[in-house]
């Protein structure tokens, strides 16, 4: 027997801590506040080191169920959790992660109205996020991902007097729920011929022998892909993620970079049994992962807002996670969710003290010149930017280059896929590379103000440097994104295996007594093979080439936004029309608008509510009382206004019909 | 105690109705603390109930039955019959539930004729309770008809500026359907006497021998069709669904809160129980027949769509929560029509669901009213500033509506949504944009109404729930995070008439274990059912 865990309490800290400053926040201090926030995320993430380090002694994975959540004809769902190698590293990830975003939105926010209810909403989102990654099933995985939706809804919306934050939030949860639509029919098509939604079961269930076999896998990964296009900004639905920068910067940190967004890869990841015997699934991953990566890296181009650019890099880098979903190299592209979250995170931590810095400003072509004026911020960005251009030795390299490799060599791979990947890896650096320059290099190019009020986020004044407790969790990430990658890919799959080969596991299941205790799965023989294409090429030079791409990205980047400021615009110009195109991204938020949500307004209104109710219902209705009142008035005189004698009525009416029935039903 | 606990509970508001008819009607005080007190009284008298009955949830059978076949007027055959099974017991709660909760939401909404209002108020309570527990048709027709006459009141008295449009349009719509139903019924009344006998109108008595017109070679299938349209119509109008669904905007909106909260939350179940109750195990071979199933259950995702989609576009907040209700009781009479376990046990929760949340969202629309009398959503904006309690249970209550997991909403919809695949997936899927709409028409109204900043003036002012407005809505939000939270409870409850109606409808359905209900039998009447009644009272007689 392995030990007892009490896996629910590391979402549950975090519930505690969001509902005391929910429930009593308002009267609390600053600090009270403060101490709550901080004292439930740092638990749950001490939480989740106690685990990590008891989980070499576990047999994996490590089952947990409280008790039946749903049990409805002959389907039941626990709540129940989960813990393998894969679930770790998502909880360390979101714990660790999201405690050193809990100690910058300190600093952050301190000035902020409604500071209590920042820091509620953060601790919920980290409830249903550790829901998310720690559930056993996918109903209660599906409970996470509503609710980390509704809590990206109320932080995107924090700043509610906002029209367009209030907007951008709204349209953020809506768009998921498109998504949702897929994540709900791929569970109903799970129970129906798994008969459960617990994961193991599932992976047990989800073979070609099935009846449908392989069509009925592939449908179910393309609806569960459906999902997590919605929830990861993934094409079509991506369109979202840049309008909720609307947020506080902290939240575009956690939320909309780090954890939440990243969501959809570990289903998917979590789901590789059903990917793995649906090779148009894998494909279609594949496909989407990549057209994403290279779409939004070249919106990101053309952006001029710090936190917008960062927005489409983290649509096109969970590109990159899902290109390694559709190769079949899940652990690949859990391992870019890793270091994403650290670089992303600190990026746009970075981007919050410079925005912070220089009082609420977010258009770079106002900055400039900021190295030393904010050499913290500076230097920690600058670890950020190499490391997801993907400079060795920093974390970005080895995960995206563990990508670019198993992208061209795997089974599921193709040179196209790679091929884009490593020009996308050049438009990435580019444009990283270009807010870099542009923001920290040259000479300042913002209004020299010394009261910078009533702009945007922030209003301090002057240029100042970030307070400690800002720029200590942004070391800390700058740090992890310079070592984070060291362990390697390879030792990092090699971690991973049990998890991704759970198909070589045949679950063994044991409850533990009073339902409370842990259920063990006990490891079988192996069956899946891993695969790897007959190509021969060596992995140097494929990292060769990406080391240059990224370098070229660089280079480009300084010739354009520091040497020789001038020619961006002459580009522009000469582009003329695809320049304009990429500058509107695409126009899609105005196609979408047209195609789908004008007809729906004006259908809604002029064909189904003014036309059917109004027009055809209604009026029939009415038609036939008018021909019904021309009827009565000439019984004008029954008409008494009198109950008594409606009620006489009434009964004659009565006894007629029962007269009438009395003779149907004796005839 | 136990043998006449649903007299008890069904009379307690009439007392106070009579009561209050010997006070003074300028004593408006004493008027609103007797009806209070004696709504709270017909909820507390109703508690019982539940340890009682979750004590015999699995036994099979109606529970707590009074009286007796034809004991009331034996000449036709009409009884002063009683029961309940976990379906109208779960209904009944609700209805004691939302009637205490609308009657004390009531307290400053209603200044005139204030004594008529509570005393019809009371009176409707009582209609809507007989409803549930009758099992005697001609008992059952008569609260049916009863309930119609305060709700008409209520609305063409206390009601908007287009009251009498809309009452009569109430009282029209769902007249014309009973009628029909009651021909119907009078059929299976005297078909009934032709197989046994006997004239009566209980309920259990129809069971046995209503199920068979469909085989009888003297009138065949389709005239068995044509008799359940005739319920279908009268139940159809009620619930409502699309198309005859265009009375219920208009009373809602010309409604007084309460009445649209005791519309929306009690009557229209109504009609999703009369399908439960009447339609299905009166003509079990009818509602399989595929196209009428067909029919039912594109009616059914034709009022989620359409609803929604008529919702999204209201600018009166009060006929938005009405087209939604349209949307929700789609999904509702979608779990009924996929005929197995789940989606019936889920349709029934969610007519529970629908009760709890969109009775809460007709008080929240309530309140803003009775401070600024106008619901145009374009009026408001900014409303967080100014009253953010009110701005949370607001939220809770969206999201509960729009089903979001760990509330009330989504256990419901997920059931019946998967109850519904189960039997064709294309029918789920054409149902869940409507959970995409209801989030779409609901976050959009709150942004309109609540996010923001103040621009209209006139909301600068607006004070914050008070504290009797705040006792409106816990046992709401309470019930909301139950059933969002552990619904097992309320799943068992319904699993022993749930199976039951599955089998009647689907006799050869798999996977139902429990013990057969012998009071209503699968189609053929089995020798065993036809002392069900003494069966079953000396099951309650034990302790």
């Amino acid at each position: 027997m392995t030990p007892n865990l009490h896996l629910w309490l590391i979402p549950v800290l975090a519930l505690i801590g969001a509902a005391i400053n929910g429930l009593f926040g308002k009267r609390f201090s600053r600090q009270t506040v403060v101490a709550v926030a901080l004292l439930f995320s740092g638990a749950a993430f001490a939480f989740a080191l106690w685990v990590a380090s008891q989980f070499s002694s576990l047999t994996t994975p490590h089952i947990e169920t409280l008790a039946t959540w749903i049990r409805a004809g002959e389907f039941r769902a626990d709540f129940a959790f989960y813990l393998d190698q894969l679930s770790l590293v998502m909880l360390l990830v979101v714990t660790g992660v999201g405690f050193l975003i809990h100690i910058y939105s300190v600093g952050y926010m301190w000035e902020e109205g409604g500071f209590y209810r920042f820091f509620a909403y953060l601790n919920l989102f980290m409830f249903f996020m550790l829901t998310l990654v720690l559930a056993s099933n996918y109903l209660l995985m599906f409970i996470g991902w509503e609710g980390v939706g509704l809590a990206s809804y109320l932080l995107i919306g924090f700043w509610f007097t906002k029209d367009s934050a209030a907007a951008a939030g709204k349209k953020a949860f809506i768009v998921n729920r498109i998504g949702d639509f897929g994540f709900l029919i791929a569970l109903f098509l799970m129970i129906q011929h798994f008969g459960s939604l617990d994961f193991a079961q599932v992976a047990r269930g989800a073979s070609p022998a099935l009846p449908g076999g392989e069509a009925l896998l592939t449908t179910i990964g393309l609806l569960l892909m459906v999902g997590a296009a919605g929830k990861s900004a993934q094409i079509p639905l991506y369109v979202w993620l840049p309008d909720a920068m609307e947020g506080p910067t902290p939240v575009s940190a956690l939320i909309h970079a780090a954890t939440m967004v990243t969501a959809g890869v570990y289903m998917v990841s979590r789901s590789h049994v059903i990917f793995e015997h649906a090779p148009g699934a894998m494909m279609v991953v594949a496909i989407i992962g990549t057209l994403t990566a290279l779409f939004a890296a070249t919106i990101g181009m053309c952006q001029t807002d710090i936190k917008k650019v960062l927005a489409y890099s983290t649509v096109s880098q969970l590109g990159y996670m899902f290109i390694a979903c559709g190769v079949g190299a899940f652990s690949a592209g859990i391992f870019h969710l890793m270091t994403h979250a650290f670089f992303k995170g600190l990026l746009f931590l970075a981007a919050g003290s410079v925005i912070h810095a220089v009082g609420g400003e977010q258009d770079m072509r106002k900055m400039g010149g900021l190295r030393t004026k904010i050499p913290w911020t500076f230097w920690t960005m600058t670890a950020g930017t190499f490391a997801i251009a993907g400079f060795p030795p920093l974390a970005g390299f080895f995960s995206k280059d563990a990508i670019l490799f198993k992208a061209f060599t795997s089974t599921y791979g193709s040179w196209i896929y790679w091929a884009i990947g490593v020009f996308t890896a050049f438009l990435t650096s580019f444009y990283m590379f270009r807010q870099w320059f542009s923001t920290f290099f040259g000479e300042y190019r913002g209004d020299d103000r010394a009261d910078f009020h009533g702009h945007g986020e922030h209003g301090h004044g002057g240029i100042h440097e970030s307070p400690a407790v800002m720029l200590v969790p942004l070391v800390i990430l700058a740090l992890l994104s310079v070592c984070g990658g060291w362990i390697g890919s390879e030792r990092f799959d090699k971690f991973l295996a049990p998890a991704f080969h759970a198909s070589e596991f045949t679950p063994v299941v044991q409850h533990g007594a009073m339902g409370m205790g842990p259920d063990t799965v006990v490891p079988a023989t192996p069956v899946l093979p891993t695969g790897r294409r007959d190509v021969e090429v060596s992995e140097t030079l494929l990292t060769g080439i990406s080391v240059a791409a990224a370098l070229l990205g660089f280079l480009l980047a300084g010739q354009l936004y520091y040497r020789r400021r001038d020619l961006p615009g002459k580009i522009a110009r000469a582009l003329g029309g695809f320049y304009e195109t990429v500058l509107h991204k695409y126009y899609v938020d105005k196609i979408y608008a047209a195609v789908f949500v004008k007809p729906l307004i004006e259908g809604s209104t002029k064909l189904l509510w003014h036309g059917i109710d109004r027009d055809v219902i209604d009026a029939s209705i009415d038609n036939s009382a008018d021909g019904a009142r021309e009827v009565s008035d000439a019984v004008r005189h029954m008409q008494s206004g009198n109950i008594r004698s409606y009620a006489g009525w009434v009964a004659a009416g009565a006894a007629l019909v029962i007269l009438y029935m009395v003779w149907v039903g004796t005839r | 105690m136990q043998s006449h606990i649903l007299s008890i509970i069904l009379f307690t508001p009439l007392v106070g109705a009579i009561l209050l008819m010997f006070v003074p009607k300028d004593n408006k005080d004493a008027i609103r603390w007797i009806a209070n007190l004696f709504a709270l009284g017909g909820l507390l008298v109703s508690l019982p109930l539940v340890p009682w009955f979750w004590a015999q949830r699995f036994e099979p059978g109606f529970k707590f039955m009074e009286g007796a076949p034809n004991n009331w007027i034996p000449s036709i055959g009409a009884g002063y019959v009683l029961g309940i099974d976990g379906i109208s017991f779960l209904l009944i709660m609700l209805t004691t539930l939302l009637g205490w909760v609308s009657i004390l939401s009531s307290w400053t909404a209603i200044e005139n004729r204030v004594k008529e209002y509570y005393i019809w108020f009371l009176i409707l309570q009582v209609g809507m309770l007989g409803v549930f527990m009758s099992l005697d048709f001609f008992l059952f027709f008569v609260f049916w008809e009863a309930m119609l006459v305060p709700m008409y009141l209520l609305i063409g008295i206390w009601g908007g500026p287009r009251k009498l449009y809309a009452a009569i349009k109430f009282f029209l719509y769902t007249l014309f359907g009973s009628v029909l139903m009651l021909l119907s019924v009078l059929f299976l009344y005297f078909y009934n006497f032709r197989q046994t006998g006997s004239y009566t109108f209980s309920i259990q008595a129809l069971y046995r021998t209503a199920p068979h017109i469909f085989h009888d070679p003297a009138y065949g299938s389709t005239f068995a069709i044509l008799l359940f349209l005739a319920f279908f119509l009268a139940f159809a109008i009620k619930v409502p669904m699309f198309p005859f669904h265009t009375w219920l905007p208009d009373a809602h909106v010309e409604a007084p809160t309460a009445g649209s909260v005791i519309l929306a939350g009690v009557l229209l179940k109504m009609g999703t129980y009369g399908f439960v109750r009447f339609a299905l195990p009166f003509f079990p071979d009818v509602v399989m027949h595929p196209k009428v199933r067909g029919w039912m259950i594109a009616l059914s995702i034709i009022g989620i769509i359409y609803g929604a989609l008529v919702s999204l576009m209201q600018k009166d907040m009060k006929k938005l929560v009405a087209y939604s209700s349209v949307s929700h009781l789609g999904f509702c009479t979608l779990g009924i029509f996929a005929l197995n376990p789940a989606g019936l046990s889920g349709s029934v929760l969610q007519q529970i669901n629908h009760g709890i949340s969109t009775g809460a969202l007709f008080l929240i629309v309530g309140i803003l009213y009775e401070r600024r009398h106008t619901r145009e959503i374009s009026e408001y904006g900014g409303i967080s500033n100014v009253m953010p309690l009110y701005a949370t249970i607001t939220m809770i209550m969206f999201l509960s509506s729009m089903g979001l997991p760990l509330l009330n909403g989504f256990v419901g919809e997920f059931t019946i949504l998967q109850g519904t695949f189960v039997e064709n997936w294309r029918w789920a899927a054409w149902a869940v944009p409507g959970v995409i709409l209801a989030a779409a028409y609901l976050l959009w109204l709150y942004q309109r109404v609540f996010f923001g900043t103040v621009t209209n003036p006139k909301n600068e002012k607006l004070h914050d729930l008070t504290p009797r407005e705040v006792l409106t809505f816990v046992p709401l939000l309470i019930m909301a995070f139950w059933i969002g939270l552990y619904p097992k409870p309320f799943f068992q409850i319904l699993q022993q008439p749930v199976n039951q109606l599955v089998l009647t409808v689907r006799p050869d359905y798999p996977g139902i274990s429990s013990p057969v209900n012998a009071s209503i039998p699968a189609a053929p009447a089995q020798a065993a059912a036809l002392h069900p009644v003494t069966a079953e009272t000396t099951k309650v007689a034990k302790p």
